[in-house]
């Protein structure tokens, strides 16, 4: 007979926590375990680690005995859209600078939404968004990030 | 009076000009986030947390509770106007605030949640005044077996309030012990779970955390819900109470403060439990329980106090043992660290200007949110009608540079985005991640309290449970964890949360 999961919440979360638990074991038994008088550094770890694997099964039988909630459909377009427009201000702000930065991960994240669509008003709003973040950040509050980055170093030095 | 000696301390700190003005900008700012639907105080205080890094510790405290209080408030007046609670604390005050709003009485039920927050806190931060010294002098004697222990009654206590599982909250605080883990070991200087990369050895950074579960993940989340918010967007009219209002929202209000005090010093979201506690309690008391509901003024004035004086007195656990009873106040902890003070019981001592500047502060703050709110509520009824789909960019471009600007590197930034997947996916599954924050905040805490505790007792696991004060907190820990099991309770919890 085929195992089936009735509950998909319960057994998918279970999975997620055998996984971390097995992996806080794997890596945790390298460190030095001591006793608990004297306790090493793997002492804490393997503990915790150890109870997540044990609420990981829990929550994974519970997933096959009992009946619960599915999971519901996955936003895979926003995971991706926001994820990467997140990933693309942490890769533009150094060589390309804040404004480059805002206006490229700003367009990405905005296109995470149906309704968006690329035109002059958006491209306007977000250029002057990035003005204002440019001078609140950097002019007002003095964080060290360069508003046009290295790649235009050349063109204003 | 020694009372009174050191709150004209606190005063003479916190009534600078510019203090001042950091208590007014961290309030405004705090109300401006805090009433955009779906995002809460935690989100509200790890976005603009950067913006404290540059001033001197009093100030960046005092801005930092501003916000908090905004933040509050800011959600207060989301929930009664749109229904849209965006932490549970104002579930409660959605339940007769929006009613009231729907009836066109939307102006009564704000300034009766402005009134009954500020009476509460007034009262609330006397009594941090008069309590906390009296706790920090106890907490002095507290080893670290009790530390231990009331860290365990937090976490414990931390997953009441956490909606879905039970079996999913405890393990979110397992996990955020885990991810508390990672970096070098303090003791033997072993690299735990760096795998190799050496921006890892100082361990993960909670702002990262914070902003990528509580910030990125929840706008990945609110992205398919596309709610329509512009229902009560018309003008609110109607602000000051009659005196009629007066005599019916004073008891509760007090009665409300009460319950919140006493609640709010709790480990584990006081504050929350607090306003769920005054609306049962208002309904049981009123004459009119019929109208609870239906637009009860009274379910918003007890609510709100007891809320708001939970908010307050939460302070006291963080200010004299240094532990969090909740995500925000781990957020505080986070920020007091980064500010180069490690807090517990010496703060009081060594840096008095400091503590009684923040608890004179807190009065400001909500004084301002008196005076200021209720004529700016116009501004904040347009921000609430800003449709999400302009508002979700913004906010993932604060959190970027906020996040940026802790430690200036891009590193962090992709760990907010890997934790932002996370936030989400735990979400999908039903788990709620504030108690992550709160484990990952006291993981480091509780492993060094359990390793000096067993140093002391050679090894012997009893001693937590020979040393009164620490057996008594271990078993009311364990009595709570059996109550959340007991089929009843827990059938009612996950009642509550149907609601939301």
């Amino acid at each position: 007979m085929a195992i089936k999961v009735r509950g998909e919440k319960d057994f998918y979360i279970g999975v997620l926590y055998l996984a971390l638990g097995a992996a806080g074991l794997w890596f945790g038994q390298t460190y030095p375990f001591g006793t608990p008088a004297r306790m090493g550094a793997g002492f804490f770890p393997v503990i915790i680690a150890g109870l997540l694997v044990i609420f990981g099964l829990v929550a994974i039988c519970r997933g096959l005995a009992v009946d619960g909630p599915e999971v519901g459909p996955i936003d895979f377009k926003g995971i991706a859209l926001i994820t990467a427009s997140v990933v693309a201000f942490g890769l533009l702000l150094r060589p390309a600078g804040l404004i480059v930065a805002i206006v490229i991960s700003g367009l990405i994240a905005a296109s995470a939404n149906d309704r968006f669509k690329l035109g002059w008003q958006a491209l306007l709003g977000l250029f002057a968004f990035a003005a204002c973040c440019a001078l609140v950040f950097v002019t007002g509050l003095g964080l060290p990030i360069s508003i046009f980055g290295t790649a235009f170093a050349g063109l204003y030095r | 009076m020694d009372i009174f000696a050191n709150l004209m301390l606190g005063v003479s700190v916190s009534f600078t000009p510019a203090n001042l003005l950091y208590c007014f900008v961290g309030t405004i700012l705090g109300t401006a986030i805090g009433v955009l639907p779906g995002l809460g105080p935690v989100a509200t205080i790890a976005m603009l947390l950067p913006i404290t890094f540059g001033l001197p510790p009093e100030s960046a405290l005092i801005m930092l509770a501003g916000i908090y209080y905004g933040a509050q408030y800011g959600g207060s007046t989301t929930a009664i106007l749109v229904n849209l609670p965006g932490e549970p604390s104002s579930v409660v005050t959605a339940i007769d605030g929006h009613q009231m709003a729907r009836k066109g009485q939307a102006g009564r039920a704000l300034s009766t949640a402005a009134i009954g927050s500020f009476i509460a806190g007034t009262i609330a931060t006397l009594l941090i005044a008069v309590f906390a010294p009296l706790l920090a002098a106890v907490a002095l004697q507290f080893g670290p077996a009790e530390y231990f222990a009331l860290m365990v009654l937090g976490l414990i206590a931390s997953i009441v309030m956490a909606s879905g599982a039970l079996l999913h909250a405890l393990g979110m605080i397992l996990v955020g012990l885990l991810l508390g883990m990672v970096g070098t070991d303090v003791n033997s200087g072993v690299s735990r779970y760096t795998f190799g990369m050496p921006l890892l050895s100082d361990g993960l950074d909670f702002v990262v955390l914070a902003m990528g579960v509580f910030g990125i993940g929840e706008i990945i989340a609110n992205l398919s819900n596309t709610e329509d918010r512009s229902a009560m967007t018309k003008k609110v009219t109607g602000l000051l109470p009659t005196r009629d209002d007066w005599k019916r929202i004073l008891a509760p209000i007090l009665r409300g403060t009460a319950l919140g005090s006493v609640l709010g010093v709790l480990p584990g979201g006081g504050a929350a439990l607090a306003s769920f506690g005054s609306y049962s309690l208002e309904k049981r008391l009123a004459r009119n329980p019929q109208e609870f509901g239906q637009g009860a003024i009274e379910g918003v004035a007890g609510p709100e106090s007891a809320n708001n004086a939970g908010a307050q007195t939460s302070f006291i656990p963080m200010l004299t043992l240094g532990l969090p009873s909740n995500s925000v106040m781990a957020l505080m902890i986070g920020a007091m660290i980064i500010q180069g003070i490690q807090p517990g019981p010496s703060v009081m001592t060594s840096q008095p200007a400091l503590f009684w500047g923040l608890i004179v502060s807190m009065w400001a703050g909500n004084l301002m949110l008196l005076v200021l709110n209720l004529p700016l509520i116009g501004l904040w009824v347009k921000m609430i009608s800003i449709p999400y789909h302009y508002l979700y960019p913004i906010i993932i471009i604060f959190c970027a540079i906020g996040v940026f600007s802790v430690n200036n590197t891009t590193f962090d930034v992709f760990g907010m985005a890997i934790f932002g997947i996370a936030g989400y996916a735990v979400r999908k599954l039903d788990a709620e991640p504030a108690p992550l924050l709160l484990a990952f905040i006291l993981g480091p805490m509780m492993e060094e309290y359990l390793r000096r505790a067993l140093l002391f007792a050679k090894g012997d696991f009893s001693v937590f449970l020979i040393r009164p004060i620490s057996a008594g907190l271990i078993l009311v820990a364990v009595v709570l964890l059996a109550t959340l099991l007991l089929p009843s309770i827990r059938k009612k919890r996950e009642e509550v949360f149907q609601e939301e």
